[in-house]
């Protein structure tokens, strides 16, 4: 399932939700569509477990669980729906735009290891004050410090954690913080080098009032409850 | 996880890998392991790219009657993309089916649906890929069957080579029976060639292996016969006669990606009551068979709930003359509205009916109405039997505008038989009196400018229809219509509103070729594609250069089978399948079409075209049964 893109995935939920028969609000119109948003769309070749959509309702199923369910018998197993919550009344429609901050793990692909021993020159890497990348769009290209966007890391037999900015105010592509340490330690870079999943997805509960700056993670799963 | 024959380096470098890695909603896995009761592995070809090939609705529904057999598993493969198949041959990887992932090489049949002719370069593309030899003569006992279907297998010549055997008709019918042969033949110990040599005798099934054809030295056809005496010299098209209960998909494959016909696709009858002379669909469904009310909405229901659509489509030739297609649209748009399902119309004629109905399910600022006159002067229209007039249209037009609608698409040939100057200027004429029938509402009912958009493409003669003995044109005669067309729109009062685009010339002349073509011309596609065509079908990769030196190479007179107008007793390639429609009803045809003498639809008058020996559909609608 990696290699659908995320217009994809949408498209996919929506068929999805219509078979298994939950009864979503629409937006008004000659073509109406499902009123759903995605937190953060996942770039083509990354997996994940933990991807989160706000979806709005005409009226609610009757569980969290009888939704889960009939989500994962309309849908592939490839792409399991792990949990349902109802986020509060205020938040709704907001939840989404909340994103602070997401756990990313990357592995080097079978046959694409470099030669040399790599682990040890991560504590460096990440010991530096500022990590300077170009970073291209469709429009320009410009130098950015990244450092300040990795909130955590480790690596532990090969497999490197990474906690990084996300959202819209800053967000923080994982593969170009890998690309950077391969560049700057002298590895060669490869477009293929790493499998990279993403195991979580933050909103920032301090975000309202807060100092700027001040983080409290909470998983996206948490700003609603199961019913 | 489900393996992928490709890997993640190879499907990350390539465009919309999701063209590649099946497990779709819907699509078919079965188990081949110890003790699987799958005896048939089909490989079910569409030759372009997954979004066209799986736009299609012919192939799904064999691809569910297929699989409807415990014994068959079909998968589907389509070609792939020009960026794929580099690689595919850099690193020499076998083509493969998409749910199972492996090789096609090693199934039991390949069935490559043929639904037009510029897509030939293609079908030698999924054999190259899929590395089995191009020639069925080269193949051996455990190389896959290669068998064609579809519209253009009803003149199978240019192909014939390629293949093994040939499907003639509509699927529904022998494909059982072909099966089950093929299964006492495996259980007997029995060879490819005896194999085919029983399958030749199951009506529609062409096997060209086992005829012989000799020409004149005029390189006209001299006989056509087959090799052996218990061979049948004429293959009967297969028809479907109760459209009603025929196997129809009801768990469409629901595509992780966009495709061109992303929608569920109710096909409401088969065939066409109209006739027009040019059109190869109007003869080769003929008769007309239409499925019940009920039926339809059966299908419609499972399909939407099985698929989760967001979108269900009509099909049929002409979907006005359904019979019921009132109490049709109306059950669908009351059903399905409330769940937010689109309901698309194509192919209806324009009236007010019709466009009520569009009133309700389209946004009439942005939709637009389309009109297929095919011919500009009333009396071409005569020539191809096309029963729409100027009085039609306008009349539409104007309902259409007081409704709200400003958009117009016109559609014509250029090239036609008898086709004059005059004929093609009035093209510009009809769409200039559309635009004027817009202006003449008064200012501040109308919703701005009028946009008329004129598309012309050009004619190909066809096997199967009147005009299958019409010379073609050379090439620079079919620009110089297009700039008749061209210079007209420009002359008139309303140019502002009136958008003029037209085809290639060159690409019509190779479809031409293909069309009627014979057994000769595969040596000029095989050279092609040797040489790097491809795709031909898409613009970006048309090369007509490579085209006009793969004749040249081979020796091929291409204007032998294009700009030569036919005699009336010539023997065709494709003579020797019968379509119900007879030979002398096309002749007929043909003479009328010269004297602009138009033939009532099937539903005004029988026209005695023979499709009546099927003693079902629309021959036999209000009368009794013939016995």
């Amino acid at each position: 399932m990696k290699f659908i893109g995320h217009l994809d995935v949408m498209r996919y939920f929506q068929k999805s939700i219509r078979r298994a028969g939950l009864d979503v609000a629409y937006s008004e119109g000659f073509n109406p569509h499902m009123i759903m948003s995605f937190a953060s769309p996942l770039g083509i070749g990354l997996t994940s477990d933990a991807e989160y959509m706000d979806l709005e309702f005409r009226s609610l199923p009757e569980s969290s669980k009888a939704a889960v369910d009939a989500l994962n018998r309309a849908g592939t197993e490839e792409m399991a729906v792990t949990g349902f919550v109802q986020i509060p009344d205020g938040k709704a429609n907001k939840a989404m735009t909340l994103v602070a901050a997401a756990d990313y793990t990357l592995r080097f692909r079978n046959g694409h290891e470099p030669k040399t021993e790599w682990e040890s020159g991560l504590a460096d890497y990440f010991a530096w004050e500022t990590i300077t990348v170009l970073k291209k769009t469709k429009h320009s290209e410009k130098e950015v410090n990244i450092r300040p966007m990795i909130y955590d890391w480790s690596v532990d037999s090969g497999t490197v954690f990474l906690k990084l900015a996300a959202g819209s105010v800053e967000n923080l592509k994982p593969g170009l913080v890998m690309d950077a340490f391969l560049e700057q330690t002298g590895l060669e870079r490869d477009p293929f080098a790493f499998e990279i999943n993403r195991c979580e997805i933050y909103a920032n509960s301090a975000a309202d009032g807060a100092n700027a700056g001040e983080r409290n993670l909470i998983s996206l799963y948490r700003l609603g409850s199961e019913f | 996880m489900r393996k992928l024959a490709l890997s993640d380096e190879i499907l990350l470098s390539v465009e919309k890998p999701a063209r590649y890695i099946g497990n779709e909603i819907n699509a078919v896995m079965k188990d081949t392991g110890e003790g699987s009761e799958v005896a048939i592995r089909f490989a079910m070809c569409f030759p372009d790219v997954y979004e066209i090939g799986m736009s299609h609705l012919g192939a799904h529904i064999l691809y569910s009657m297929f699989n409807s057999r415990k014994d068959v598993w079909c998968e589907r493969v389509y070609s792939p993309w020009v960026d794929l198949d580099k690689i595919m041959r850099e690193q020499n990887l076998p083509l493969f089916a998409l749910e199972s992932q492996d090789p096609i090489r090693e199934f039991d049949f390949i069935g490559i649906t043929l639904q037009y002719e510029m897509c030939y370069t293609n079908v030698l593309q999924i054999l190259d890929l899929a590395q089995i030899p191009l020639f069925a003569r080269d193949r051996g006992e455990s190389d896959p069957l290669v068998i064609g279907g579809g519209p253009c297998a009803y003149n199978p010549e240019p192909l014939a080579p390629f293949f093994d055997l040939f499907y003639i008709g509509e699927g529904e019918t022998v494909y059982d029976t072909l099966f089950d042969r093929y299964l006492e033949c495996k259980k007997s110990g029995g060879s490819r060639a005896e194999f085919l040599h029983q399958a030749a005798k199951i009506p529609g099934i062409y096997v060209p292996s086992l005829y012989e054809v000799t020409y004149k030295e005029d390189g006209t056809i001299a006989s056509f016969q087959p090799l052996e005496p218990d061979i049948p010299s004429v293959i009967e098209k297969q028809v479907v006669m109760d459209m009603t209960h025929a196997p129809y998909p009801e768990k469409p494959i629901v595509p992780y990606m966009q495709i061109t016909q992303d929608r569920v696709v109710l096909e409401i009858q088969r065939g066409c009551i109209r006739g027009c002379r040019f059109c190869q669909a109007g003869m080769i469904y003929r008769p007309l068979r239409e499925r019940s009310l009920e039926c339809l909405k059966e299908h419609a229901g499972r399909m939407l709930s099985a698929s989760g659509q967001e979108e269900i489509s009509l099909s049929s030739l002409s979907s006005s003359d359904y019979s019921d297609l009132k109490g049709l649209v109306n059950w669908l748009i009351e059903e399905y509205g409330p769940q937010n399902v689109n309901i698309s119309l194509p192919s209806l004629r324009i009236d007010a009916f019709s466009l009520d109905v569009m009133s309700k399910v389209q946004d009439v600022r942005k939709s637009s109405l389309t009109f297929s006159p095919e011919a500009g002067s009333q009396r071409m229209r005569d020539v191809i039997n096309k029963g729409l007039t100027e009085e039609d249209i306008l009349q539409g037009a104007g309902e259409a505008f007081h409704g709200g609608w400003n958009r117009v698409k016109l559609y014509f040939m250029l090239g036609l038989p008898y086709e004059t100057e005059e004929d093609r200027q009035k093209i510009a004429h009809l769409a200039d009196r559309i635009a004027r029938c817009y202006y003449a509402i008064p200012k501040e009912e109308r919703n701005g400018k009028c946009q008329i958009t004129i598309s012309t493409s050009f004619f190909v003669p066809k096997p199967f229809t009147p005009f299958q003995w019409a010379a073609m044109h050379p090439v620079d005669h079919y620009l110089g219509f297009a700039k008749t067309v061209n210079h007209e729109v420009k002359e008139m009062l309303n140019h502002k509103s009136i958008r003029y685009n037209w085809h290639q010339a060159d690409v019509t002349l190779l479809e031409g070729v293909f069309a009627r073509g014979d057994r000769r011309v595969a040596d000029v596609i095989l050279d092609a594609y040797r040489h790097g065509a491809l795709y031909d079908a898409w613009t970006e990769f048309w090369n007509y250069d490579r085209w006009l030196d793969a004749f040249a190479r081979t020796g091929v007179d291409m204007d032998f089978y294009t700009l030569r107008e036919r005699r009336e007793d010539e023997i065709f390639p494709w003579d020797f399948i019968r379509i119900g429609v007879t030979k002398e009803f096309l002749k007929r045809e043909w003479k009328r079409a010269k004297d602009g003498v138009v033939t009532p639809n099937c539903r005004q008058n029988c026209g005695g075209c023979g499709a009546r020996c099927y003693g079902g559909g629309v021959c036999v609608e209000g009368k009794n049964p013939v016995l």
